[in-house]
């Protein structure tokens, strides 16, 4: 801890923890207290106003069930779709048209930039009567908006093994693509599509704008129109929705963190819009 | 590697298995770009022609849909001029402040050792609030501030005069403060990279060479980090301006900020002559967010020269 990175510092010098430890921790736990206080304070304001009453009823309002079965079927329709459209994509990306990699970047990170607000009702403007009469359209669009991060956890987890060469191997041993694709490439995705799973799950769980403008009754819409008869409850479904996406992603963290240690792979990355794969694309392009 | 030079075609042959030849060759690179039609077909169906939609929509009367700059007029002055001028003061003081206090957090999490729990824990937790919080967190807001709120009764046990006044949460102010509560964590999460990319060698030459470690941020850290701060400021100014949950959620639509202005001009209930100024509303935040990505991208070329 009292070195500032502790595995690339250990060969280059013998660190000196004295001085460090001097200099760091008191701002240091004033700005971790500042940020616990400020994230804490919230949570816990919201456990108390709910009340414990209101968690065992959340569950026995008609419309919660029908509005989480919704949310759920979306979330597995945008997720199939995800990894049906992605994986392949990113992978022959990564394989066969490696100089359109950063095309690929900049039009995975516009669904993130361009807000869900427009997007939707430029969708409702354009989208056909069969469609926008189903919520599944809310799926099919859910797929466009878990694009950066699926596109990024692929990518980053093509990265951490060397798919050239084992394609290679592979289809010099006579496995023709589909089966290289099935046998060789996917089993070393596991992490990265995990990861894009649980985010794009996440997503869709948690999306309110499309859902909203689109007039379905999805969880987190659910969740905003209870509001009028109970706050409490609607505090406590907030709650428990908070509570679930983050348990979820601790396990995929830990569980990706342990692969990761044990087979050298990628970390689960959360949020990679700005990482450094991307800034080492544009450094290897110059 | 477009250009299917002989050499490189031959060596590109053994995955496919067909002879070196013009022909072919013309074939071959048509079924290489065949790899990404779905992904391009999908891309064009749900995102390019949507944003088309907008744009013309923009620029069309509602009712006869004849061509007219109205919209955009209308767009550009009272109200909706007010909601656009709210949206962005907002997010630059949602961009800054979060901006500054973010880095603060990520540089803490940074120095503690990779894999730790406590990294483990606030990682996560950013992923958790930073990408999936709107509605929840409109709701954590009402729970500690609203009239009934938690801390809105702490504070009254503290002073018997108001010092928080509840109905500020309904209004900008309020939004700014639950807007902070993602903004951070989305904060740490995109600067985390940038201060892994921070060599421990160059502060290492930096001390050799004595330097303080206000020299050292003054002169190298800093330097090399101010293209992808600056960038992640930009990414928080994207991410508050095109926020549209928390707002509408906390204030039922009653804030005058652009986004929640379209929610109101396209939730159905809509006075059916103004529905194309939603789209000019969107065209507008669109053209926003593609100057402020273009400013990204040339901070994220100048940061890339460092931080690889």
């Amino acid at each position: 801890m009292a070195t500032v990175a502790s595995a690339e510092q250990a060969g280059t010098r013998v660190p000196k923890p004295a001085v460090r430890r001097r200099t760091w921790p008191v701002w240091r736990w004033m700005v971790l207290v500042i940020a616990a206080l400020y994230f804490g304070i919230p949570l816990y304001a919201g456990l108390k106003f709910a009340g414990l009453k209101a968690f065992t009823q959340v569950t026995s309002y008609p419309q919660f069930g029908s509005s989480f079965v919704l949310s759920l079927r979306l979330a597995l329709i945008a997720t199939v779709l995800t990894l049906v459209l992605m994986v392949p994509t990113t992978v022959y990306v990564h394989l066969r048209l490696p100089r359109i990699r950063r095309v690929m970047e900049a039009i995975t990170i516009l669904p993130i930039v361009i807000p869900p607000i427009a997007l939707i009702i430029g969708v409702l403007k354009v989208a056909p009567g069969f469609l926008i009469s189903t919520p599944d359209l809310l799926g099919l669009e859910y797929v466009i908006l878990a694009m950066p991060f699926a596109y990024r956890s692929l990518d980053s987890g093509l990265r951490s093994f060397d798919a050239k060469t084992l394609v290679e191997a592979a289809n010099s041993l006579g496995a023709g693509w589909p089966a290289t694709l099935w046998r060789v490439v996917i089993p070393n995705l596991r992490t990265a599509m995990l990861s894009a799973t649980v985010l794009t799950v996440a997503l869709v769980l948690g999306e309110y704008t499309m859902a909203s403008l689109d007039n379905f009754q999805t969880f987190p819409v659910w969740i905003v129109n209870f509001e009028q008869n109970s706050g409490n409850v609607s505090v406590a479904a907030s709650l428990l929705a908070l509570f679930v996406t983050w348990l979820l992603l601790m396990l995929i963290v830990t569980l990706g963190g342990r692969r990761a240690r044990k087979h050298g792979g990628a970390e689960v990355a959360l949020f990679s819009v700005a990482t450094r794969q991307t800034t080492q694309t544009a450094g290897e392009a110059e | 590697m477009a250009e299917v030079a002989p050499a490189a075609a031959a060596s590109e042959v053994q995955a496919s298995g067909a002879r070196p030849g013009r022909v072919s060759g013309i074939v071959r690179a048509a079924l290489r770009w065949a790899g990404v039609l779905p992904f391009g077909a999908y891309v064009a169906l749900g995102l390019a022609a949507p944003t088309v939609a907008i744009a013309i929509s923009a620029f069309q009367d509602s009712n006869t849909n004849a061509a007219t700059l109205s919209n955009m007029d209308a767009a550009v002055h009272g109200t909706y001029f007010t909601g656009l001028q709210n949206s962005i003061e907002l997010s630059i003081v949602c961009a800054v402040v979060p901006g500054i206090f973010g880095l603060l957090v990520a540089y803490a999490i940074f120095t503690a050792k990779r894999g730790s729990a406590l990294r483990r824990v606030v990682v996560t937790a950013s992923g958790v609030f930073a990408n999936f919080g709107g509605v929840p967190l409109a709701f954590l807001f009402i729970a500690s501030l609203s009239t009934t709120g938690v801390v809105t009764g702490w504070l009254k046990d503290i002073s018997s005069a108001d010092i928080w006044n509840p109905s500020a949460l309904y209004n900008v102010n309020g939004i700014f403060l639950a807007y902070l509560y993602f903004q951070v964590p989305l904060m740490v999460l995109i600067i985390l990279p940038a201060l892994e990319g921070l060599r421990p060698a160059w502060r290492e030459a930096a001390q050799n060479m004595g330097a303080s470690t206000w020299q050292y941020w003054r002169y190298v850290g800093g330097p090399v980090l101010l293209p992808s701060f600056l960038g992640c400021l930009l990414l928080l100014f994207g991410s508050s301006f095109s926020a549209y949950a928390t707002a509408e959620a906390l204030t039922g639509g009653t804030v005058a900020l652009t986004s929640v202005q379209i929610g109101a001009l396209l939730n159905g209930n809509v006075i059916a002559a103004q529905e194309n100024l939603g789209y000019a509303l969107a065209l507008i935040m669109i053209v926003i967010i593609v100057i402020v990505m273009v400013i990204y991208t040339v901070l994220q070329r100048r940061a890339a020269r460092w931080l690889r």
